[in-house]
């Protein structure tokens, strides 16, 4: 019996992590989205059958970033009911997709690809100019057709928006399971739309802060699994890491420069949270701040000259700008009782935090593109909102909020007018980090 | 445990709950097999130095959680007893090491937090060293809003995370 329950334990937590997918639906819509059509894309190959439905991945990605609003399947199929449907540009009537009222039609179909994998030709038109605007395909083996798909959409995304598509992407997440001394908390590493989550650290001591590296390769974290913070950087493919930090105190808050060479990171080593700057190939320190308040939660310019970081020198958390290479900071946040861990978009123009005003915390991004001390707007209606997380082309953010006892992850569109709910069937979620691009 | 023992024990937890405020939390003693009466170990040795037993049964001592107000740091002077029985075991017992491990509730972000929680542990610190402790026998540790007591999001279960709880890794 013993034995048995010992193996049953072994087995319990795989079971678990397993479990874990994303599991996400439109909370809020966008009535101004474009119709998209995406026509199902057969198999006609004499292959196995793939068991990726390369259209409705598509058509999930394009209504996810809240951009588009794409026809349901069924109509499509009831629409085509005693007709074929069209899988190439020959066959696509424009009268039909006028009638159905799309901007735009998708098609496409899978075939064999020399090599054992699949090969997807897709096409896009414009519905009123009667125009193609793409005629591409791509290829990938088994599971690899998801990436395709994800590719496939960010295609789409790019030729009708002027807009890098950001669906193949990663996100990292921290998972919290079980209670007491059976506490078990995982770093995940998923897709953009949850699927495929793969643990890449499992420990029952804390785990938080998962951090991106400019390439994608890597993920640096802070682990309390050696009794005290720890600062981790990690390959996601062969899960080899390396302690880049255990001193003395805090070792924190860990961000990559954009160019992958340094890592800002948090010490406390000198008695008081700094930030510093690590040099990642000599392994040189360099402090940045020096003040007696909290200094933490750097992360970097787009352009690698300046760290933004959150500070309490003024009384509460503050967000501040100082230069990489030190300097005197400038305070950013001028609204609500406190801002805290921000995250920076692309072009360095919008910066998300965490703002909170009484018990409120909620996410808002401070807009610099018009100069001055910026505007304001608030993209979530929660009460513990935080931790937001600009996708590549920021079109979307990930943030963390509390529901009853448990962590769940939302995204939200940059405008704050379309928001999911991303939740995990077990324990509780947290510390969303959304990846860079991919690269092939 | 028999009908005598039961009585005793619950006299003695009344006496300590008597000796400390109403925030102050108690450390469970520990049921070493003969001595557990709780009510027959005196509080002090003979000379009047603290002994490791008297972590389990002397009523100051017993106090291993020290509690703060939201975003803050400052001892109240609630704990200033505790804190200055456990600078005099650290004084009476050169041998004895503490880890105190800093805590925050969840508001505010994570890492912030792990600030907090290490200002907490500083800020007890300083105390215990003020009252004779050597900053040798002391280890701080910041686990922020990591390792909550209480999951809840109300007044209550937030003032309970908010703390400092003392650790004896060497008694």
């Amino acid at each position: 019996m013993k034995r048995l329950l010992a193996i049953l334990l072994l087995f319990l937590p795989l079971t678990i992590a397993q479990a874990q997918v994303l599991d996400i639906g439109l909370v809020v819509g966008n009535e101004s989205a474009l119709p998209i059509a995406v026509v199902p894309m057969p198999y006609t190959g004499s292959n196995l059958k793939p068991d990726t439905d390369v259209a409705g991945v598509i058509r999930d990605d394009l209504n996810r970033s809240g951009q588009f609003r794409s026809v349901p399947v069924d109509t499509i199929r009831g629409f085509f009911a005693d007709k074929p449907m069209p899988t190439r540009g020959s066959e696509v009537k424009f009268s039909d997709w006028k009638l159905l009222k799309q901007d735009f039609v998708v098609v496409g179909r899978v075939i064999d690809e020399s090599d054992g994998g699949y090969r997807v030709e897709y096409e896009l038109y414009d519905v009123a100019k009667q125009q193609r605007l793409i005629g591409l395909f791509d290829s990938g083996r088994g599971k690899g057709l998801r990436d395709v798909s994800h590719r496939i959409a960010d295609q789409i995304y790019e030729k009708i928006l002027g807009v890098r598509g950001a669906f193949w992407t990663r996100i990292a997440y921290v998972t919290a399971t079980g209670l007491g001394q059976s506490m078990q908390y995982s770093l995940m590493v998923a897709d953009s739309d949850g699927y495929g989550p793969q643990t890449v650290v499992k420990s029952r001591e804390p785990l938080l802060s998962p951090a991106w590296s400019p390439d994608g390769r890597k993920l640096a974290y802070v682990s309390f699994e050696r009794g005290n913070s720890t600062v981790y950087s990690q390959e996601i493919i062969t899960g080899a890491r390396e302690v880049i930090a255990s001193f003395k105190g805090i070792n924190g808050a860990p961000s990559f420069s954009p160019d992958g060479r340094r890592l800002a990171l948090t010490l406390s080593k000198s008695g008081n949270p700094e930030i510093y700057v690590m040099d990642l190939t000599s392994k040189s320190l360099t402090q940045i701040t020096h003040h007696f308040g909290i200094d933490t939660e750097a992360t970097w310019t787009p352009d690698g000259q300046n760290l933004i970081f959150t500070s309490d020198r003024a009384g509460k958390p503050q967000v501040y700008q100082v230069a990489a290479s030190g300097g005197e900071p400038t305070r950013l946040s001028f609204a609500g009782d406190s801002n805290a861990k921000a995250s920076v978009s692309y072009d360095g123009k919008k910066i998300a935090m965490a703002q909170g005003s009484g018990n409120v915390y909620r996410i808002a991004v401070l807009d610099r593109s018009f100069g001055g001390t910026g505007r304001w707007q608030t993209l979530s209606p929660g009460n513990l909102d935080e931790s937001p997380s600009f996708a590549p082309n920021a079109s979307m953010l990930l943030y963390a909020t509390k529901e009853g006892r448990k962590g769940v992850l939302y995204a939200v569109s940059a405008d704050g007018r379309v928001r999911l709910r991303s939740t995990v069937s077990d324990g509780d979620v947290r510390e969303p980090a959304w990846s860079p691009y991919r690269q092939r | 445990m028999n009908n005598v023992t039961r009585l005793l024990t619950a006299t003695a937890v009344c006496v300590a709950l008597a000796a400390c405020s109403q925030k102050v939390k108690e450390a469970p003693p520990t049921d070493n097999g003969n001595n557990n009466t709780g009510a027959s170990t005196s509080g002090m040795a003979g000379d009047g130095k603290y002994g490791p037993g008297d972590l389990d049964t002397d009523a100051c001592l017993r106090q291993r959680v020290v509690y703060f107000d939201f975003d803050q740091d400052t001892l109240k002077p609630d704990f200033q007893a505790a804190i200055a029985c456990h600078a005099k075991y650290l004084r009476d017992r050169p041998e004895a090491r503490m880890t105190l491990e800093g805590n925050a509730d969840e508001r505010g972000t994570r890492e912030y937090n792990l600030g907090l929680g290490e200002r907490r542990g500083n800020a007890v610190s300083s105390a215990i060293q003020g009252s004779g402790g050597s900053a040798s026998q002391i280890t701080v540790v910041s686990y922020g809003e990591e390792r909550p007591t209480c999951v809840d999001s109300t007044d209550d279960c937030w003032s309970k995370n908010r703390r400092v709880e003392i650790v004896y890794s060497a008694k």
